[in-house]
């Protein structure tokens, strides 16, 4: 049963783009869309983090292989005989780029504003009590309880300095509601190698160098420039006239392309996302669908017929070009959790897949909607067409709803879904993450993203959320106006 | 003439009020705002706490007066996805659009009219044949391809123009101006070609059909017969009387021009309200997007205004029936 949730999984593969030499100086950089905000703990969005992470740093880094590195902490560990208390300690000789130097008291004033109430980053901290700095390069947070994996959350979490802060206002994060206005939303002041030299919001950036940065080897890079093109073929052209040096969010269909042009190299690698599809579970009959007197999807012969009818390697080859790799969990394998056993899949086998609809009493099929969005993933569309066409095969009527992400995303949240594709990233690198969000029921703060329902006094254990549960639509309705974002990072 | 205008202000007024209205009742059904502005990380909780700071929860109407007694004060809020005051970002955004407006609706009136007096008197000629067929090309064609085309031939193959962005500016106050530097003009052509390629074969096919009609006028035959050369009868006597509706047209197109820049700034990656306009409706920006439908709405609204006025100034035929009308 552990398929009960994902039928389809596949990790897509960013691609970026290097023209000619690095060498030179300068790195014009495009990018699909530009950093929304400079305020480090205003969104908790990929291309905001990527934009900062030249300016401001974390307190940990990520190294290529998923594990921590060093950045401004340089070590840290669990407290002696204290599990809920995890201790830093902080590098020395640390500038900002205005001249102040970089003290644990600086630590306390960004962790606090990252946990704020206007902070979006507040999540990734709710198990902190309290920050509290024993001297000037020591910082301890003082968890709610043992929390293990309280460092994997730090690293995009930035560290601003106090001072500067102060003096210009922005202690908190913006009220956007209040309309004010924030000065660290248009200007920076971090720790990072580069400082902000210009910047016109999804126009162009420019960062220049920072000569009193505390790395040993600085980057060879001193000077990059910045340019959101939001449109696939002038990105890509930009590119092949040379007016920029590197492209991200490289459109699959034009890789082969860019491969066979002079001067130009192509870098893929995967992405730590998967693309999976999910459904509705519980007693209450689907909303879509011609069996009007129960749940098709509740039946498990019917699952596992769907698990059957997908041929994820078919998606692989046709839709995504190569791009993904196929897989049965929605978790790529440097996550914590992921094992081989569960990234294995079956051999579609429709004939099968057939047999276990007839014996779940469905010789006819039934039909269903699937909803799609048309403008979050990669080939996100496509890939639901092709499964409609899989599905009918065993026959699954299927019809699809296709929709930009921010209509999509209200119809998961809301619990307005029979059958969706979504996305999903594990930017803690834990499967946690994954846990919390698409497997929990809905409460309080956990199960956002599932597709069942609000739990009854059936509800299961937490410890046990991997099993199947036996949920019902009637206890609450759920309200719509309780969205929730599905925009996974990086 | 006073009472004219009076008269024509009140409508614009009752015109700009419909506008904000459709706009409200359209934004209920673009999306949920909180899914751009909250990252993946946001709690349900949060979530609710964002959307009741925002007054998303309040009822409509109440969300419509805010809106109303705001945007008379010239406030718009603050943009939900870039987190600054809008109306600062759309006057930061407008001289770029003003500016390739400005650019394409000269292009098309000159070369348009141009064209239109040339395939006219020259009906039959060769030349005409061929402008008259490229002309259905730039009527037929989308905005979309066009730009892409001009981009793969000047700009990838021939790299003699960008192929993006809007070059060195220079700024003079608040208005950012790509008028003087090379690379601000450089960049400025493929933009206006694109921009100005379909206003200006309306310009032209329009200019040669009144033309046409107006040469086989009993008037010119007696200007012909009358012997005046025949500059002044295609300039003086056959021009000026085909240009009231190629005013019209021209003020309206104008109005689309600076309104629906959007493919063009798209494509070309132009900071322009348009393309500002665009990422906003990606992210739901509801405070942006009702900032530029009302901006919008008043540009068709003066220009039609001045549209009216014009015609009052050029035909003097309308100003016996108003004074006829003894308003």
């Amino acid at each position: 049963m552990k398929h009960r949730y994902k039928l389809l999984t596949a990790t897509l593969l960013s691609a970026t783009v290097l023209a000619g030499p690095v060498a030179a100086e300068t790195l014009r950089w495009a990018k699909a869309a530009d950093a929304t905000t400079l305020d480090p703990h205003a969104q908790n969005l990929g291309t905001n983090h990527n934009f900062l992470h030249h300016i401001y740093e974390t307190l940990v880094d990520r190294a290529v292989d998923g594990s921590l590195t060093p950045r401004l902490a340089t070590e840290w560990g669990i407290k002696e005989g204290e599990p809920d208390v995890w201790v830093f300690k902080l590098r020395e000789g640390v500038t900002f780029h205005d001249g102040a130097p970089f003290t644990a008291d600086d630590v306390v004033f960004s962790l606090d504003r990252a946990r704020s109430q206007a902070s979006n980053m507040r999540q990734l901290h709710v198990g902190v009590d309290s920050v509290v700095a024993v001297d000037d390069h020591t910082v301890e947070v003082h968890m709610k309880g043992p929390s293990p994996i309280y460092p994997e959350n730090l690293t995009n979490t930035f560290i601003m300095d106090r001072e500067w802060s102060e003096a210009n206002n922005v202690v908190e994060v913006q009220d956007y509601a209040a309309g004010e206005d924030n000065y660290a939303v248009r200007n920076t002041n971090g720790t990072g190698p580069y400082t902000l030299t210009q910047r016109e919001v999804d126009v162009r950036s420019v960062m220049s160098l920072f000569e009193n940065h505390w790395a040993e080897t600085p980057p060879q890079v001193t000077e990059i420039i910045y340019t959101p093109i939001a449109e696939n073929a002038t990105r890509l052209a930009a590119l092949l006239s040379g007016e920029v040096d590197f492209v991200q969010d490289v459109p699959v269909q034009d890789i082969e392309r860019l491969q066979s042009s002079d001067g130009i190299t192509v870098t893929t690698g995967p992405e730590n996302r998967s693309i999976y599809l999910g459904y509705r579970f519980g007693e209450e009959p689907l909303k879509s669908s011609n069996i009007t007197d129960s749940n098709p999807i509740d039946n498990p012969l019917v699952r596992e017929a769907l698990h059957l009818a997908v041929d994820r390697e078919a998606i692989q080859r046709v839709v995504m070009r190569g791009q993904s790799d196929p897989t049965g969990v929605a978790s790529p394998p440097f996550v914590n959790g992921w094992t081989e056993e569960l990234d294995k899949y079956p051999a579609p086998d429709p004939e099968r897949a057939r047999e276990l609809l007839a014996e779940a009493g469905y010789p006819d099929g039934f039909t269903i909607t699937l909803d799609t969005p048309n403008n979050r993933y990669i080939n996100d569309e496509a890939i639901s067409q092709a499964v409609v066409g899989m599905l009918a095969r065993i026959g699954v009527q299927v019809n699809l709803a296709s929709r930009p992400i921010a209509q999509h995303s209200p119809l998961i949240t809301g619990n307005q879904s029979d059958f969706y594709l979504m996305g999903w990233g594990v930017p803690t690198f834990d499967s946690a993450y994954i846990f919390n969000d698409l497997v929990h029921t809905k409460e309080g703060s956990y199960g956002a993203i599932t597709a069942g329902c609000i739990p009854t006094r059936n509800s299961i254990p937490r410890s046990s959320r991997w099993k199947p549960r036996s949920t019902s639509m009637r206890a609450t309705p759920p309200s719509p106006k309780s969205g929730r974002s599905c925009r996974p990072t990086g | 003439m006073f009472a004219f205008v009076l008269k024509r202000l009140f409508q614009s007024v009752i015109v700009m009020l419909v506008v904000a209205l459709i706009a409200f009742l359209i934004f209920r059904y673009v999306g949920d705002p909180i899914v751009s502005m909250a990252g993946v990380d946001t709690r349900l909780e949060d979530q609710e706490l964002m959307r009741e700071r925002l007054g998303l929860n309040d009822p409509f109407y109440v969300q419509f007066w805010n809106f109303l007694t705001n945007a008379l004060r010239g406030d718009f809020g603050i943009s939900y996805r870039l987190q600054q005051p809008v109306t600062r970002l759309i006057l930061d955004r407008l001289p770029a659009t003003l500016e390739l407006a400005f650019v394409s609706a000269t292009m098309a009136v000159v070369i348009g009219v141009l064209m239109g007096i040339f395939t006219a008197l020259r009906s039959r000629s060769f030349l005409s044949g061929v402008v008259m067929t490229l002309s259905l090309v730039g009527v037929s064609l989308p905005t979309f391809l066009i730009g892409i085309g001009l981009i793969y031939i000047f700009a990838v193959e021939l790299q003699w123009l960008p192929s993006n962005g809007r070059g060195a500016t220079v700024d003079f106050g608040w208005w950012r101006t790509g008028f003087l530097t090379e690379s601000g003009l450089r960049s400025l052509i493929l933009p206006a070609i694109t921009l100005s390629l379909f206003q200006m074969t309306l310009i032209m096919r329009l200019v040669r059909a009144e033309m046409m009609e107006v040469m086989r006028s009993d008037y010119i035959r007696f200007a012909r017969a009358r012997g005046l050369p025949d500059r002044i009868i295609n300039f003086r006597h056959a021009l000026k009387n085909t240009l009231v509706p190629v005013i019209t047209i021209t003020g309206l197109q104008l109005g689309s021009v600076i309104a629906f820049a959007i493919v063009t700034e798209t494509v070309f990656q132009w900071p322009g309200v348009g393309s500002l306009f665009i990422n906003s409706v990606q992210a739901v920006d509801v405070p942006v997007m009702a900032a530029y439908l009302m901006m919008v709405g008043l540009v068709f609204v003066t220009i039609n205004l001045i549209v009216d006025i014009l015609y009052y100034l050029v035909d003097p035929r309308l100003r016996v029936q108003g004074r006829a009308g003894g308003h």
